[in-house]
C-alpha cells in the first residue's frame, strides 16, 4: 500500500495542534486566574488569596511544561511537514510568529522561573508582577497565533506573485476580517475552560469536605465569572458565525448540513450527512431554524454545499458533529452557570449535592468544546490551508510517506505517555489539596516514600 | 538595503542559536551527567540549578526556527524536510527530557523521570550534533526544494558532530554545576569536566582537519591569502580559551571554567560561521537567495531591534535573581 504523506501530515498535525491547544487554553485561563488572586492578595491581604493561588501555580506548572514542549513541536513542524505552505506563506505569516515569539514566549517563559520559583528570593510585588506578566504573555501569544490562522481563513493585505504571498498591508494582514472574532471567540473559551475546571474542583471539595473555605471561594469566583463568559460565548460565536458566512460560505452550509441553497435552511439538531448522495439521512430538524440564526429572517436564503462541486466541499462529518458537540457543551454551561449564579443568590449553591455533583464531574467540558470547534474551522476550510491562495494537497514537504508514519506514530506514543502521565500528576495535586493556613506546602502522601529514597540514597553512598 | 537586511537577519538568527547553544546547552549538559549523581538529593540539586531557567533557555530554540521561518522561509522549507527524522526525534526528546522538570517532584518514583530527563536530554543533544553534521555537509536542492533522502543526514561525519555536541554540552553542564552548586556534585563537575574539555578539544581537532580535507570549499576559506592572515587568530583564541578552562578546573575555581566553556563554544560557532558563510543551505543557497521579502525582514526587523534589548534586560534580572548556589534540599518550591 502508498502511504500517502499529505494525508498523513495532516493526521499529524491534527493529532499534534490538538494536543496542544489543551494546555494553552488551560494556561491562558489559569494564569489570568493566578494574576487576579495575587492582586486580590495584596490588596486585601487576605492570606486565603494566596493560598488559593500557590494551589493553581502547580497545576499550572505542570501543564505550562506540556504545553511549552508539545508548542514547540508546532513550531518547527511547519517547515518539516508543510515546507510547501512555509514557502509561500512565509513572507506574511512569519513575522506573526515572529512577533508571538518575541512579545509573549519570552515573557511567559522568563516570568515562570520567578512565579514558580521565586516566592522567597523576590518582593512581593515583583512576585505578583511576574504572574501579571505570565498572564499578558499567555494571552498575547493567543493573539499572535490567532492571527495567524484567521489569516489562513480570511486572508487579506497581501499580493500574489509566483505563487507566493507578499505583504502590502500589515494592518490588513494582522486584523484580517475574521481575526477580531476569532480572538474574542477563543480568549473567552479558554477563561470559561478554566472557569469550569476551577468550578469542578472547588465542588470536589466541598463534596469530600475538605478545604471548606478554599473550595467556596473557587466555586463563587468560578460561576460568578461563568454566568457572564458563557452567555457572552452564545453572542460572540454568533457573530463569529455571520463573519463566517459572510467569507467562508462553503464551511457554514457544511456546519448546517445545507445542500440547496435555493431552500430556506433547517437546523439539524441531528443527521446523518452523506456525501456521496447529496442528502441527510436521520434528521431531526427545527425547520427554517438554521435561516432564522443565519439571516434572521425564517425565509432567508444561504448558500448550500451544492453551490459548489464536490471536490471543493469540506469533509462533512467532522464539521457538522464538531459544531453540535461544541454547541451542545456551550448550552450546558450557560445553563449549568446561570442555574449555579441562582442557586448562589438564594444562599443555597453549596448545599446542592446534586448540583454540585453535576459540576465536579464537568470539568473537562471546556476542552472537548475547544477541540471540537477547532475541528469545525479547520476542517471547514479544507480544501484549502490557506483560503483561495493554496490547496492543503500542495502544501506539504517532500518527504516521503514513511517518515510522515513512522514519526506520527512516535508521537501518538511519547503524546500518550505524557499526556496520561500530566493527567495522573495533575490528579495527585488536586489531591493533595491547597496547603493548610500558616503552613507550608506539603505533600502529604509522599514525604515516607521520600524519606524511604533519602535512606537508601544514603545506604548507597555508604556502600 | 535588499543587500544588507539579509546579512542584519543572518546575525540576528546566528545570535539567537548561539543564546541557545549556550543556554540550553548547559541545562542538556546538566540532564546528560543526571546518571553520574550519587542519589536522588544530588539530582534534585542538579535540577533546582537550571529549573527557574530552562524555559526561557529553551525559548531560544523557536527564536531560532521561528527567526529563519520569518527571515529565510525558503531556507526553513528546504533544511527543516532535509532533517526531518532528526529534528522530530530531538522535538520528541525535548517533550520528554521539559515534562521531566515537572513530573518528576510530582511521581512516586523519581526512576522513569530522572530516566527521561537523562535520556531526553542526551538525545536532544546528539540530534543537534546530526543536524550541525549534516548542515556543514550540504543539502541536495533542486529548484528550490529539498531533493535528498530522508537519510541523507546519516553519515560519519554527523555521528561525529553528535558526539561533539553531546560532550560540549556535558563540559557546559559540567561546569555550570561547578559554578552553581557546592560540596560534592561541585567536585563532581570539576572532575568530568577536565575529562570532557579534553574530550571536547579532541572532537574539535577531528572537525578542523576532516572539514577542509574533504570540502574544497571550507578549506579555500581558511587556507587562501589573504584569509589565512586575518584568520589565524581564531585557533590561537580558542587554544588560549581552552587553557583558561583547564586552570581554572585545576586551581578549583569556580566561574573561570565555566565562562571559558561558553567562550570554547562561541568560537567553535565562529568558525562553523566562517566555513560555511555566506550560505544557508550549503553548498548552494546563500542568505540573499533564501531570504524573505525586504518589506517582510524590515517589518520583523523594527520589532526585534527594539524587543531583543527588552528580553535581554529581563533574561539577565531572571539570573541575577537566582545568583549564587543552589544549597542542598533548596528546591525554591
Amino acid at each position: 500500500m502508498e502511504l500517502d504523506p499529505v494525508l498523513l501530515a495532516r493526521w499529524q498535525f491534527a493529532f499534534t495542534v490538538s494536543f496542544h491547544i489543551i494546555f494553552p487554553t488551560l494556561t491562558i485561563g489559569l494564569s489570568a486566574y493566578i494574576a487576579t488572586l495575587e492582586v486580590l492578595w495584596v490588596a486585601t491581604g487576605r492570606e486565603l488569596y494566596k493560598i488559593i493561588a500557590h494551589f493553581w501555580t502547580r497545576i499550572f506548572a505542570v501543564s505550562f511544561a506540556m504545553g511549552v514542549v508539545s508548542g514547540i513541536v508546532l513550531s518547527y513542524q511547519f517547515g518539516t511537514n508543510w515546507s510547501r505552505f512555509s514557502a509561500v506563506t512565509g513572507n506574511t505569516l512569519g513575522p506573526l510568529i515572529g512577533y508571538e515569539v518575541l512579545t509573549a514566549f519570552f515573557l511567559e517563559a522568563t516570568f515562570l522561573g520567578v512565579l514558580l520559583f521565586g516566592a522567597d528570593r523576590v518582593p512581593r510585588w515583583l512576585h505578583v508582577f511576574s504572574a501579571v506578566a505570565v498572564a499578558v504573555g499567555t494571552a498575547t501569544s493567543a493573539f499572535w497565533i490567532l492571527s495567524a490562522n484567521s489569516w489562513m481563513q480570511t486572508p487579506t493585505g497581501h499580493e500574489m506573485r509566483d505563487g507566493i504571498a507578499y505583504p502590502v498591508s500589515w494592518f490588513a494582514i494582522i486584523f484580517n476580517p475574521s481575526f477580531p472574532y476569532r480572538l474574542a471567540h477563543m480568549v473567552n473559551a479558554a477563561y470559561l475552560t478554566t472557569a469550569f475546571v476551577v468550578i469542578a474542583v472547588g465542588a470536589r471539595y466541598l463534596l469530600a469536605g475538605r478545604h471548606a473555605e478554599e473550595a467556596r471561594t473557587m466555586l463563587r469566583m468560578g460561576i460568578g465569572l461563568a454566568a457572564i463568559l458563557a452567555p457572552l460565548q452564545l453572542v460572540i460565536g454568533d457573530l463569529h458565525g455571520l463573519n463566517t458566512l459572510k467569507y467562508q460560505p462553503t464551511k457554514v452550509a457544511a456546519m448546517e448540513a445545507h445542500w440547496d441553497g435555493t431552500k430556506p435552511g433547517d437546523f439539524h439538531i441531528f443527521a446523518w450527512p452523506d456525501a456521496a448522495a447529496e442528502t441527510n439521512h436521520f434528521e431531526i430538524s427545527i425547520p427554517r431554524g438554521s435561516s432564522l440564526i443565519l439571516t434572521h429572517d425564517p425565509n432567508g436564503l444561504f448558500p448550500g454545499l451544492q453551490d459548489v462541486p464536490p471536490q471543493e466541499r469540506p469533509p462533512l462529518l467532522n464539521v457538522f458533529f464538531g459544531f453540535r458537540i461544541m454547541l451542545a457543551i456551550g448550552f450546558f454551561m450557560i445553563a449549568a452557570a446561570l442555574y449555579g449564579a441562582w442557586l448562589a443568590w438564594r444562599g443555597r449553591l453549596f448545599d446542592t449535592p446534586w448540583f454540585l455533583r453535576v459540576l465536579a464531574q464537568s470539568w473537562w467540558t471546556g476542552f472537548v468544546a475547544v477541540i471540537a470547534g477547532w475541528v469545525v474551522t479547520e476542517s471547514g476550510r479544507q480544501p484549502w490551508i490557506v483560503q483561495g491562495i493554496l490547496r492543503t494537497a500542495d502544501a506539504a514537504s517532500p518527504v516521503p510517506g514513511a517518515s510522515v508514519a513512522a514519526t506520527l506514530a512516535l508521537f501518538v506514543i511519547v503524546y500518550g505517555i505524557v499526556f496520561a502521565m500530566g493527567i495522573y500528576y495533575i490528579n495527585r495535586l488536586i489531591a493533595w489539596g491547597p496547603p493548610r493556613r500558616g503552613e507550608e506546602y506539603r505533600k502529604p502522601q509522599l514525604a515516607p516514600i521520600a524519606a524511604a529514597e533519602g535512606a537508601s540514597g544514603a545506604l548507597r553512598e555508604g556502600g | 538595503m535588499e543587500w544588507f537586511l539579509p546579512l542584519i537577519w543572518a546575525g540576528v538568527i546566528g545570535t539567537a542559536v548561539a543564546m541557545y547553544v549556550i543556554l540550553d546547552g548547559f541545562d542538556l549538559g546538566v540532564g546528560i551527567l543526571f546518571p553520574f549523581a550519587a542519589n536522588d538529593r544530588e539530582r534534585e540539586q542538579m535540577m533546582a540549578s537550571v529549573k527557574p531557567f530552562w524555559d526561557g533557555n529553551e525559548t531560544w530554540l523557536v527564536m531560532g526556527g521561528g527567526g529563519l521561518f520569518v527571515a529565510f522561509p525558503l531556507a526553513y522549507s528546504i533544511l527543516m524536510p532535509a532533517f526531518y527524522i532528526p529534528i522530530i526525534v530531538m522535538l520528541l526528546a525535548l517533550v520528554f527530557r521539559g515534562v521531566a522538570f515537572e513530573f518528576r517532584g510530582l511521581a512516586g518514583s523519581k526512576m522513569k523521570w530522572n530516566a527521561a530527563f537523562a535520556g531526553g536530554s542526551t538525545l536532544a543533544a546528539l540530534c543537534q550534533g546530526v543536524v550541525l553534521g549534516g548542515f556543514v555537509e550540504g543539502v541536495k536542492v533542486e529548484n528550490g526544494a529539498f531533493a535528498g533522502g530522508p537519510f541523507d543526514w546519516a553519515t560519519p561525519f554527523a555521528a561525529i558532530c553528535a558526539l561533539g555536541v553531546a560532550t560540549g554540552y556535558a563540559l557546559l553542564g559540567a561546569t555550570w554545576l561547578t559554578m552553581k552548586t557546592e560540596g560534592a556534585i561541585a567536585e563532581r563537575g570539576r572532575r568530568h569536566a577536565q575529562v570532557l574539555l579534553l574530550g571536547v578539544l579532541g572532537f574539535m581537532a577531528i572537525v578542523s582537519l576532516w572539514t577542509p580535507l574533504n570540502f574544497p570549499r571550507i578549506a579555500e576559506r581558511w587556507f587562501s591569502t589573504p584569509n589565512i592572515y586575518y584568520l589565524w587568530p581564531v585557533p590561537l583564541a580558542t587554544a588560549l580559551v581552552a587553557y583558561a578552562c583547564w586552570r581554572g578546573l585545576q586551581a578549583g575555581r569556580d566561574v573561570l571554567p565555566f565562562v571559558s566553556a561558553v567562550g570554547l563554544f562561541l568560537l567553535c560557532y565562529l568558525g562553523l560561521v566562517i566555513s560555511s558563510f555566506p550560505y544557508l543551505v550549503p553548498p548552494s543557497l546563500t542568505v540573499w537567495d533564501t531570504a524573505a521579502a525586504p518589506v517582510s525582514q524590515m517589518f520583523m526587523l523594527v520589532g526585534t531591534l527594539i524587543l531583543l534589548p527588552i528580553i535581554l534586560g529581563y533574561t539577565v534580572l531572571v539570573y541575577w535573581l537566582f545568583r549564587g548556589k543552589v544549597r542542598e534540599g533548596e528546591s525554591y518550591h
